[in-house]
C-alpha cells in the first residue's frame, strides 16, 4: 500500500479510541492500548489539540474529542471569532491604505461580509456587515473562489462590461492561486476597485478573505493595475490574521 | 530628519505593555509581558512590583528593536497605569516592603466600615470626589502600615516611600524622582480634588505621613528624564488606564464619553474644568491636567461585571466555546423571549452600588432556549450601560449625543448595536483600539510639542464603525422597564447575620 502515513494512521485510531471509550482517557491509557511510545503519542495528542480534535481536561490532564471534531460536517468557523481575531489587523490597513476594509467569508455561494472597517476620511458610511456580495465579480471572492475545491458553479451573471466570463475567470482564478492576491477593477460597479488576499487557517485552508476598496483612481495606477504598495499592504494584513488564525505557526 | 516616536507604557491589571506610536497615532510595534496574580488569602490580590519594573527593562528594548526604532528616535515617554494599586518600597535601597496590594484586593473592609463610623468620613467624601470604599488606596495604604511592625515609624522618618504603579515606574526609571499625577493622586482618597493636592485633613483621617507621599503634578508635564530602560528620554505624561483611554478617545470637551468594554466596563464622561458633586453612585474623578492650566474633570461610572459574564456563560455553563460565539448564539433568536440576566455576581456597582444583591436570571419558561439565555447575557451590557448614562445625564445636565467605545467587545456586532438601541444615540468605535497607551502617547506627546494641541490629536481620530439606533421607542420603554424590574429583583438577596 504505497502513500500510507504512519502518523495518520494513528491519529485515526486515537480518535476512534476516544469516540468509543467511556469518557475521556488519560495519556498512558492511550500509548498502551495502541502499544506506542508515550513520546509518541503525546506528540500526535498534542497535535490533534491543536487543531481542535482533541481536549484535554484542565485538572485531570486526561483527553475527549474536541469540539472541532463535531462540526467537522458543517461550517466549522465562527464568523464573529474570525471578526474578533481579525480586529487589531484590520484598522492598521484602514490606517495604511486609507481605504475602507472589509473581510469576507462563503456563504451559499456568495461573499458574506463578516467585518468592515470605514475608510479614515470620517465622511458618512455605513456598516455592511452581513450584507452579501457576488463570488465572481469581487476581489474578496475571486480569493475565495481560487482556493475552493469543486467546479465553478456559482450564477456568473455580468454587472459591468469588466464583469469576467467562464474563460476569463478561470484563467483569473490561476492567477490569483500563483500570486496570492485578486484585483476587481470596475468589475462589480463602474469606478470602483478592490484589492483582496486570502486569510488561512490550520493547514493553510482558506477561511476567509480581507481587501481594501475605493475608487479606483486611488487602488489602481493609470495602466488600471493596483498599487503595489495597497497589495503589498493586504497581503501582510491577510498573513497576520492568518498567523492569529492558526495558518503555520511563525 | 529622522523619524520620530511616542513610546507608552501601558503597566495594567495582568500585564504590562510597551507600545510605539507614530506620528498618526499608529501602532507601530508592541511589546507584552504577563505578570503574576498572587492570591494569598479569599479576597486578596497582589502583584511583585519589582517583577513588574523588570517586565518593563526587558520589555524597553524589545518593543524599540520590532519598530526598528532608536532610543534617539524617542520624542517622548508616556505612562498609563491599573489605577489604586498601592506599593510601598524602601528610599534607600529602593526594595518594596512586601507586595503591592491591588486595586481589586478585599482585605480592607472591615478597615473601611470602621472608618465610616469615624467623625470627618463625610468630609472626607466631599473632599476627595469618592465614597468610604476598599477599592481606593487610602484604606490600602493605612492597612499596610498597620501589619508591618515598624513601619509608621520609618514612614514618619521619611525612610519609605509609597506610589501608585506610575509612581514608582518613574521612581524607578528616573532613579529617585518621587511623583505622581493628579488622576492618579485622585484615587487614593488623600487628595483634595478642587487644590489638587495632598489633603492635610485626608493625611490626618488615615494617619498616613506627608514624607512617604510622592509629590503631585500635572498630568500632561515634566515627570523627569529616564536614566534607566529609556535613557535620555523624558517621560512627558502620567494617566491613571480609564482617564488614558478617555484621553485616547479625544474626549476633550464637556459632554464627550467613552466607555471601554472589558472584563467590566468604565464609562468616563469629560465634565470640564468645573468639578460636579456626584450622584446617582457616580465617582468625580480628575480626567487629565495639562502643566499650567485647570484640571479638566470627568464623571465616572463603572460596572462590575460585563465582558465576565460572557467568560461565565463559556466557562461555568459552557454553552459556547469562545466569547464571540456569544453573538452567534444570540442571532439564532430575534428577541431575549422575556427573560433577561442581571449579573450582580458580587453586588452591583454604580448606579446602585447595592453590595448584598445577587445575580437572578428572571422570566424563565419552557420556551426559553440557549439563543435567548445569550442574548440575555449582551442585553445586560448594554441595559446596565443605559443605567450608568442615565445617571451621568441626570447629575452633570450635560446630555449624551454619542458614545465612543473601545476594548475587546467592540468586535460584538450586535452588543454595539444594543447599546445604539438602548441608550438611543449612535455608538462611534474609533480607528485604535488600544486606547489606553494611545492616551498615554498623546499625552506624553503633546508634554514635548511632539504634537501641537488638541486639535492636532483630534485630526488622528477616525471613525472606525458606527452603530446608530434603530430601536422603536415604545419597545424600548418596555423594555427597560422590564430589566428595571429584573434589577430589583437581586436587591436584598444577601442577609445581614
Amino acid at each position: 500500500m504505497p502513500g500510507t502515513v504512519q502518523s495518520i494512521e494513528r491519529a485515526a485510531a486515537i480518535l476512534r479510541m476516544l469516540a468509543g471509550g467511556p469518557g475521556r482517557l488519560g495519556l498512558s491509557e492511550i500509548a498502551r492500548s495502541l502499544d506506542l511510545a508515550k513520546g509518541t503519542t503525546h506528540g500526535i495528542l498534542r497535535t490533534l489539540q491543536g487543531v481542535g480534535f482533541v481536549e484535554q481536561d484542565r485538572t485531570s490532564g486526561q483527553y475527549q474529542l474536541g469540539a472541532a471534531l463535531l462540526h467537522l460536517g458543517t461550517s466549522y468557523l465562527d464568523i464573529n471569532e474570525l471578526r474578533s481575531r481579525s480586529i487589531n489587523w484590520a484598522d492598521p490597513l484602514a490606517v495604511r491604505s486609507g481605504e475602507a476594509v472589509r473581510i469576507g467569508t462563503v456563504l451559499e455561494g456568495q461573499v458574506l461580509i463578516v467585518h468592515h472597517v470605514f475608510r479614515p476620511d470620517d465622511t458618512f458610511q455605513t456598516l455592511d456587515v452581513g450584507s452579501l456580495l457576488p463570488l465572481h465579480a469581487t476581489a474578496l471572492g475571486k480569493v475565495l473562489l481560487a482556493y475552493r475545491a469543486g467546479a465553478l458553479k456559482t450564477d456568473l451573471s455580468a454587472y459591468t462590461r469588466k464583469t469576467l466570463h467562464r474563460n476569463a475567470l478561470t484563467k483569473a482564478l490561476e492567477s490569483i492561486r500563483e500570486n496570492g492576491w485578486a484585483a476587481d477593477v470596475e468589475e462589480l460597479t463602474l469606478g470602483q476597485a478592490a484589492v483582496a488576499a486570502p486569510i488561512r487557517g490550520y493547514g493553510g485552508l482558506v477561511i476567509g478573505a480581507i481587501g481594501v476598496s475605493g475608487p479606483v483612481e486611488r487602488i489602481c495606477d493609470s495602466r488600471y493595475a493596483p498599487r503595489p504598495h495597497l497589495v503589498t499592504s493586504v497581503r501582510d494584513a491577510a498573513r497576520a490574521i492568518s498567523r492569529e488564525m492558526g495558518a503555520a505557526r511563525r | 530628519m529622522s523619524e520620530r516616536y511616542v513610546v507608552a507604557i501601558d503597566q495594567g491589571t495582568t500585564s504590562t505593555r510597551c507600545i510605539v506610536f507614530d506620528r498618526r497615532g499608529q501602532l507601530v510595534s508592541l511589546a507584552q509581558q504577563e505578570h503574576k496574580q498572587h492570591f494569598p488569602k479569599p479576597g486578596w490580590v497582589e502583584h511583585d512590583a519589582m517583577e513588574i519594573w523588570r517586565n518593563v527593562e526587558r520589555l524597553a528594548p524589545l518593543a524599540l528593536r520590532r519598530a526598528g526604532a532608536g532610543i534617539e528616535q524617542v520624542a517622548a515617554l508616556g505612562i498609563a497605569n491599573q489605577r489604586e494599586t498601592t506599593v510601598i518600597w524602601d528610599r534607600r535601597t529602593g526594595v518594596p516592603i512586601g507586595r503591592a496590594i491591588i486595586w481589586q484586593d478585599t482585605r480592607t473592609d472591615a478597615l473601611v466600615h470602621e472608618l465610616a463610623e469615624r467623625p470627618g468620613a463625610k468630609e472626607l467624601e466631599d473632599r476627595s470626589g469618592l465614597p468610604l470604599a476598599t477599592y481606593f488606596s487610602g484604606p490600602r495604604l493605612r492597612w499596610m502600615l498597620d501589619h508591618t511592625p515598624g513601619l509608621q515609624a520609618r514612614a514618619e522618618r521619611g525612610e519609605v516611600l509609597c506610589g501608585t504603579m506610575e509612581t514608582w515606574l518613574i521612581w524607578n526609571l528616573t532613579r529617585g524622582a518621587h511623583v505622581t499625577d493628579v488622576t492618579n493622586a485622585s484615587r487614593t482618597m488623600l487628595l483634595d480634588v478642587r487644590t489638587l493636592d495632598w489633603s492635610p485633613d485626608a493625611l490626618d483621617f488615615f494617619g498616613i505621613p506627608r514624607a512617604m507621599l510622592p509629590e503631585v503634578r500635572a498630568s500632561i508635564g515634566a515627570f523627569g528624564t529616564a536614566c534607566e530602560a529609556f535613557p535620555g528620554v523624558r517621560i512627558g505624561a502620567a494617566l491613571g488606564d480609564q482617564q488614558a483611554a478617555l484621553f485616547g478617545q479625544t474626549c476633550f470637551t464637556p459632554g464627550e464619553a467613552k466607555c471601554t468594554y472589558g472584563t467590566g466596563s468604565f464609562l468616563l464622561l469629560n465634565t470640564g474644568t468645573e468639578l460636579v458633586q456626584p450622584a446617582h453612585g457616580l465617582l468625580s474623578t480628575v480626567a487629565y491636567q495639562v502643566a499650567g492650566s485647570p484640571a479638566c474633570y470627568a464623571l465616572e461610572g463603572s460596572i462590575a461585571i460585563t465582558g465576565s459574564l460572557v467568560q461565565w456563560f463559556r466557562d461555568q455553563l459552557g454553552l459556547i466555546s469562545s466569547a464571540p460565539e456569544i453573538e452567534t448564539l444570540a442571532r439564532t433568536v430575534t428577541d431575549n423571549g422575556g427573560c433577561y440576566i442581571v449579573p450582580a455576581f458580587s453586588g452591583l456597582y454604580a448606579p446602585h452600588w447595592r453590595s448584598e444583591a445577587r445575580g437572578v436570571i428572571v422570566g424563565l419558561t419552557s420556551y426559553i432556549t440557549k439563543g435567548h439565555l445569550a442574548r440575555a447575557v449582551l442585553e445586560a451590557s448594554a441595559w446596565q450601560t443605559r443605567e450608568v448614562v442615565d445617571a451621568m445625564n441626570a447629575t452633570s445636565g450635560l446630555t449624551l449625543k454619542n458614545l465612543k467605545v473601545d476594548g475587546g467587545m467592540t468586535s460584538d456586532n450586535l452588543l454595539m448595536q444594543m447599546i445604539a438601541d438602548v441608550l438611543d444615540v449612535p455608538v462611534v468605535r474609533p480607528l485604535a483600539v488600544e486606547t489606553v497607551s494611545l492616551g498615554a502617547a498623546y499625552a506624553a506627546g503633546l508634554a514635548v510639542g511632539y504634537w501641537p494641541d488638541l486639535d492636532g490629536l483630534r485630526q488622528n481620530w477616525h471613525i472606525a464603525g458606527q452603530w446608530l439606533p434603530a430601536m422603536d421607542p415604545s419597545l424600548r420603554d418596555t423594555e427597560y422597564a422590564n430589566w428595571r424590574r429584573a434589577v430589583e429583583r437581586t436587591f436584598d438577596w444577601i442577609q445581614p447575620g
